[in-house]
């Protein structure tokens, strides 16, 4: 394993899967932007300007305040998350939009080139197997992210300069107006949050290439219906009241956790919204990287970041030694 | 000599086959070697044997690795082709060139470039535009660009049409081999790479029936044209086969003295097709 070979093989997953890491996001931000350019035009056309931004409407009222810089502190804030919440909707479009991405990839990465025996090319290369895996693990951990979140900026910062330039035109000052919100935390805050994606999706990592690494056929039946079948027995002995403990935390803390935590930002729920309930009234608060790393906390994500090294080893193994090609 | 692949009491048992039989073979430096046998007698088996790509009970040394456990260090001198058709679908020729390049500590660029240019081939191509002669051509620049030790080829022309099949071998022969490098092939073409070969193993079965260089085989089987009047003496030599042609018999002999066929009739060499078809007979029975 050598970092020239890990390296290439990188971007040999980004030839392959250029539509799912960059034109996928890409093409959602692009949609994006101009259904929101056309809400902003029919309501500049049909004259009701009220902006639903997050949690406030812009009513002529807060409107007339904007112009005069008469806002008082509260309405300040709250024109500051909004504009905030504006940014970050973008991102949060993407991070579902990859979410599946990763979760599809990772289910096929170690099974197409076996069922099109193109693993037979791959495999007459001194490329040793843990290479290959560590480099799909990255790909779609870091590098895919990485990706994401530059699109994601990307149409936010487009995002809040269609709306403040709406604005303008209702005479209120663009770059005042820009001040309160919080750009610069909020890139912080979607750069920081990558490690942490990949602590937090080993485990869903782990599991989708250890299925897509063995499974003869159909590896994404198996990663669903073996999870699922084992929750249904555990419901049912919960049901008879005999087993030890409750099917619920198996549901959320395993099933959940190997299935859906290539979907960013699940960390959030466990941590930052218990804090700060189902209301979290300021916006900044909420998405801080302080609120995120809480969750290094909770012994929950080091577990499940170890299970999935142990499955991606027996991934490994089973990108070695599954011969039926 | 120093053999590139000692074999010593291979095996090889799937669910309800034994595909390889407690085989043992060896092939020396500098060899072109015909591993030929017919559908389901363990040649592919014994290939990916060799190329660490399936467990086996026994011992097996390749090139001083053992392929179970050094496979990462053996596939830097071991090249294969392994089928038609392997190169994933979605690379480019561009692509596939830059990554062989970059993780292969002997791919030599200029090479394979210069054997692409020699074929209709883009950089921008994709592999799944191209039509089988293409990708095989493709497969077969990048391969041949690898200074590697020994080559091992698994029905590599399958489902080509002949003229890219005898540039396929012509071009191996020309450019590629040396007495530095040794090729196992594997193919149903029997009579395409007859000329080529200089070593040949029938395998049936699980087992290796015949082990020989083409000298040798030369030497030990002979093909006599022997007219009526002769046949029942012919026959008294237990022939391995015997088949009518123009009204005369054509007996195949192994180990014969070669003064005692010629009182006989005409002797030939045999074809490697014949004689494979002669030992195999009754395989499918």
């Amino acid at each position: 394993m050598n970092a020239k070979n890990i390296y290439w093989l990188v971007k040999r997953e980004f030839w392959e899967h250029r539509g799912g890491f960059f034109w996928a996001p890409v093409i959602t931000s692009a949609v994006f932007l101009v259904l929101n350019l056309m809400a902003i035009v029919a309501g500049e056309v049909t004259g009701k300007f009220g902006m639903h931004m997050g949690t406030i409407d812009l009513d002529g009222h807060t409107l007339e305040a904007l112009k005069l810089h008469a806002l008082d502190a509260d309405g300040m804030r709250k024109v500051g998350d909004a504009l905030d919440v504006v940014m970050l909707s973008t991102s949060g479009l993407l991070g579902v939009v990859f979410g599946f991405v990763v979760f599809f990839y990772c289910l096929g990465t170690l099974y197409d080139d076996r069922r099109d025996r193109s693993v037979l090319f791959w495999k007459s290369l001194p490329i040793s197997d843990t290479s290959t895996v560590v480099s799909k693990v990255i790909a779609a951990t870091l590098a895919a992210p990485v990706i994401a979140m530059l699109c994601g900026l990307f149409t936010g910062l487009i995002m809040l300069l269609m709306f403040a330039f709406t604005l303008s035109m209702h005479g209120v000052s663009v770059w005042w107006l820009l001040t309160l919100s919080h750009p610069f935390q909020l890139i912080g805050f979607l750069i920081g949050s990558i490690p942490l994606y990949l602590l937090w999706a080993l485990p869903a990592v782990g599991w989708l290439m250890l299925c897509s690494s063995w499974a003869r056929s159909k590896p994404f039946l198996w990663a669903v219906v073996i999870p699922v079948a084992v929750g249904v027995i555990i419901s049912w002995f919960n049901l008879l009241q005999s087993a030890g403990f409750k099917s619920g935390w198996y549901w959320r803390e395993i099933l959940v956790r190997i299935l859906f935590s290539v979907f960013p930002g699940g960390w959030l729920h466990n941590t930052a919204a218990l804090q700060l309930g189902d209301n979290p009234d300021h916006v900044g608060n909420f998405f801080t990287l302080a609120n995120s790393y809480a969750v290094l906390t909770t012994p929950g994500i080091w577990i499940g970041a170890a299970a999935g090294i142990v499955m991606l080893a027996g991934a490994v193994w089973f990108r070695r030694w599954r011969d039926d090609s | 000599m120093n053999a590139v692949v000692t074999a010593n009491g291979l095996s090889k048992r799937y669910k309800n086959a034994l595909a390889l039989d407690n085989v043992s073979f060896q092939i020396p430096a500098g060899r072109i070697v015909g591993l030929i046998g017919p559908n389901g007698a363990g040649k592919t088996t014994a290939l990916k044997a060799i190329l660490g790509l399936t467990d086996f009970q026994g011992q097996l040394n390749v090139l001083g690795f053992d392929p179970r456990s050094q496979r990462d260090r053996l596939m830097e001198e071991v090249c294969f082709i392994a089928d038609v058709a392997v190169l994933p679908r979605w690379i480019r020729v561009r692509e596939a060139i830059d990554f062989v390049a970059n993780v292969h500590p002997r791919f030599n660029r200029a090479k394979c470039e210069a054997f692409l240019a020699r074929t209709k081939l883009t950089p921008d191509q994709r592999v799944k535009q191209m039509s089988k002669g293409m990708i095989v051509q493709l497969h077969l620049a990048l391969v041949m660009a690898i200074d590697a030790k020994l080559l091992v080829l698994d029905e590599p022309t399958l489902g080509l049409d002949i003229l890219y099949r005898k540039q396929f071998y012509q071009n191996l022969l020309e450019d590629y081999f040396d007495e530095n490098k040794t090729i196992i092939v594997t193919t149903h073409q029997v009579e395409e790479i007859e000329h080529i070969l200089t070593d040949l193993m029938f395998i049936r079965d699980g087992r290796i029936v015949l082990n020989t260089d083409m000298d040798s085989m030369g030497e030990r089987f002979a093909e006599v044209m022997v007219s009526a009047d002769m046949a029942a003496a012919a026959r008294q030599l237990k022939p391995l086969d015997e088949r009518q042609v123009f009204g005369k018999s054509i007996f195949l002999f192994d180990g014969i003295d070669q003064a005692q066929l010629k009182a006989l009739g005409e002797i030939r060499r045999p074809s490697v097709s014949d004689l494979f078809v002669a030992t195999m007979k009754g395989t499918y029975a």
